[in-house]
């Protein structure tokens, strides 16, 4: 059920170099967000921008929904200045969020950069039902946003905190090391990390489901405008906003890669 | 209390607003957010005969006050509109008008024969104006006379009000009004969105796969709303207008320009509300104003046409 509310800010935290932590009030929100799901916010009453702007639901706590983000354009701008008790105009929760059933033991979590968003919700739906191994990677270690999250390992470009290298690498080594039951990777990030991270399930022969994040407009299928393309699908692209934000990795051809 | 009735040809609408094609989808996917039953009229998402995949990514950018789009006229095709979509549109208590596009004159005549058959369809408009597809589009609409040959041949396939959407990417829009109008149309929609551009200056490549797109939102209401001007002028057909209508202030701007009734666009991206709320900020004005009919304001711009420097070409 998609909601379109008005949310009060209730908090505004700075977790990194300008990576911010915002809450709303959305007791409807907070009850039913699952994670991988989204929130299309408008950032001010006025049109410039003039798109809202789509945010992975990155936490739940009571009544208050949680979403990160790196201030970087006018929209990211505008939302970093709401003060306390202003709000904030939230179309949500949106699209497809990640499948957790029985047909795996071990969910291996999977963030690069900001693509941590989603996996704090994630851990608390399969905390103590599954084994958790989480895998983060960054490009310094002032980029890596471990809260709310399990059994964490980390790579970053520079060395600056845990392995020296890429995420996927990271995960590819710890599964040549550790005998893992029944796997499924669950991951977001940048598409290059996916891509790779795809190639990697496939070689292993282990589930992998990705949030994608792509310029959307209404964020609930009728402008058309964030299409993914299919592999082998009845239709040549599915709408990341409904059908998606979260796909089966081996099902969608990245931009400017085949399959 | 106002009257808000507007007429377009044969049509009542309850109140002059309408949602423009490809920006409420089918109606069903806004369904928990919006009753559509409030809206004037919903205009569907641009049918054609055979399903189309639309154009690759990326196919939507923000620019400064606007959205430039490639959307292609991805739909589901017409036989799968009438199985899937229709029975929904049937339910809702405001009038459907059927947005066809089309590759060949052929495939106007075939789609529209398709939805003549059903019930639920109470006009039709006709897509001569996308500019992000290579065949029908564009090349149709910036031509008068093709303008004309597609009205001709649809007219007689319908009683049903036949709607011709207009690009405003020619100079004169006055004339392609005058030929939709001679050759049998019920009225025109002005205007459809403007050919535009964004280029990515880091990589150097055009932002849009289809390298040019279609620019709507705010950025084009005073274009639109001085085709609209023009159009009227030159047209005894209602004008339904269309241009970055984000408010209901935007909407009286175009009814006084001459619009009978308006279309909501992109608005609808960032608020499925907003046709609706638009709707009841016409009607509260009119309370306000004393006006008894919103009919009173089509058309009631305050200047002398001869002050205009369209003038010397109607």
């Amino acid at each position: 059920m998609m909601l379109h509310t008005i949310c009060p800010v209730t908090s505004v935290e700075h977790v990194g170099p300008n990576i911010i932590v915002i809450g709303f009030r959305s007791p409807e929100i907070a009850a039913s967000a699952n994670a991988g799901q989204f929130l299309n916010i408008k950032v001010n009453e006025t049109f410039q921008p003039l798109f809202r702007r789509p945010f992975s639901v990155y936490h739940v706590e009571e009544e208050t929904v949680k979403i990160i983000f790196q201030v970087f354009g006018l929209g990211t701008q505008s939302l970093v200045a709401k003060q306390l008790g202003e709000s904030v105009d939230v179309l949500g929760p949106l699209g497809h969020g990640f499948r957790v059933d029985d047909n795996f033991e071990t969910a291996l979590l999977v963030g690069g950069g900001l693509g941590v968003a989603p996996l704090p919700l994630l851990t608390r739906q399969l905390s103590g039902k599954k084994n958790i191994a989480t895998f983060l990677g960054a490009r310094t270690k002032e980029q890596i946003v471990p809260s709310f999250l399990e059994n964490i390992q980390t790579a970053t470009d520079d060395a600056s905190l845990g392995f020296k290298g890429t995420v996927v690498s990271l995960l590819d080594n710890y599964l040549k090391v550790h005998q893992v039951r029944k796997p499924k990777i669950f991951a977001c990030g940048p598409n290059v990390m996916l891509n790779a991270l795809g190639e990697l399930a496939q070689r292993r022969n282990i589930p992998c489901e990705v949030s994608l994040e792509t310029t959307m407009a209404c964020g609930i299928g009728i402008c058309q405008g964030c299409p993914v393309e299919r592999v082998q699908q009845e239709k040549k692209y599915s709408l990341c906003c409904k059908e998606g934000p979260v796909f089966d990795v081996q099902t969608i051809i990245f931009p400017n890669a085949q399959h | 209390m106002p009257n808000t009735e507007v007429t377009i040809g044969s049509l009542k609408l309850k109140n002059p607003v309408l949602t423009a094609s490809g920006t409420f989808g089918y109606g069903d996917e806004v369904k928990e957010l919006v009753d559509g039953s409030k809206l004037g009229g919903i205009i569907t998402k641009s049918l054609s005969l055979k399903p189309r995949d639309g154009n690759a990514p990326n196919r939507i950018v923000e620019t400064s006050g606007g959205m430039l789009n490639s959307i292609g006229l991805a739909n589901i095709g017409v036989r799968a509109f009438i199985e899937q979509k229709l029975p929904y549109l049937r339910e809702l208590d405001t009038v459907i008008i059927a947005n066809i596009a089309a590759s060949t004159l052929d495939e106007y005549c075939e789609v529209l024969s398709l939805l003549e058959h059903e019930n639920g369809i109470d006009g039709y408009e006709i897509n001569v104006s996308c500019p992000n597809v290579k065949e029908g589009g564009l090349n149709f609409g910036t031509n008068c006379d093709m303008i004309a040959e597609i009205t001709r041949r649809l007219r007689p396939l319908t009683t049903k009000p036949l709607i011709i959407k207009l690009t405003p990417n020619v100079t004169h829009i006055a004339d392609f009004a005058r030929s939709a109008e001679l050759a049998g149309a019920d009225a025109i929609s002005c205007v459809n969105t403007f050919v535009g551009m964004a280029i990515d200056i880091r990589t150097k490549k055009p932002k849009l796969s289809t390298v040019t797109g279609g620019l709507s939102g705010p950025a084009i209401k005073p274009l639109a709303l001085a085709k609209v001007y023009e159009a009227s002028q030159a047209v005894n057909i209602p004008v339904i207008g269309i241009g970055g209508i984000m408010t209901w202030e935007d909407a009286i701007e175009f009814l006084l320009a001459g619009a009978t009734a308006i279309q909501v666009g992109t608005a609808n991206f960032i608020d499925p509300t907003a046709g609706v709320k638009i709707a009841d900020g016409i009607k509260s004005y009119c309370e306000k104003s004393n006006i008894a009919s919103v009919t009173e304001l089509i058309g009631a711009l305050d200047a002398k046409r001869d002050n205009s420097i369209l003038s010397s070409w109607l």
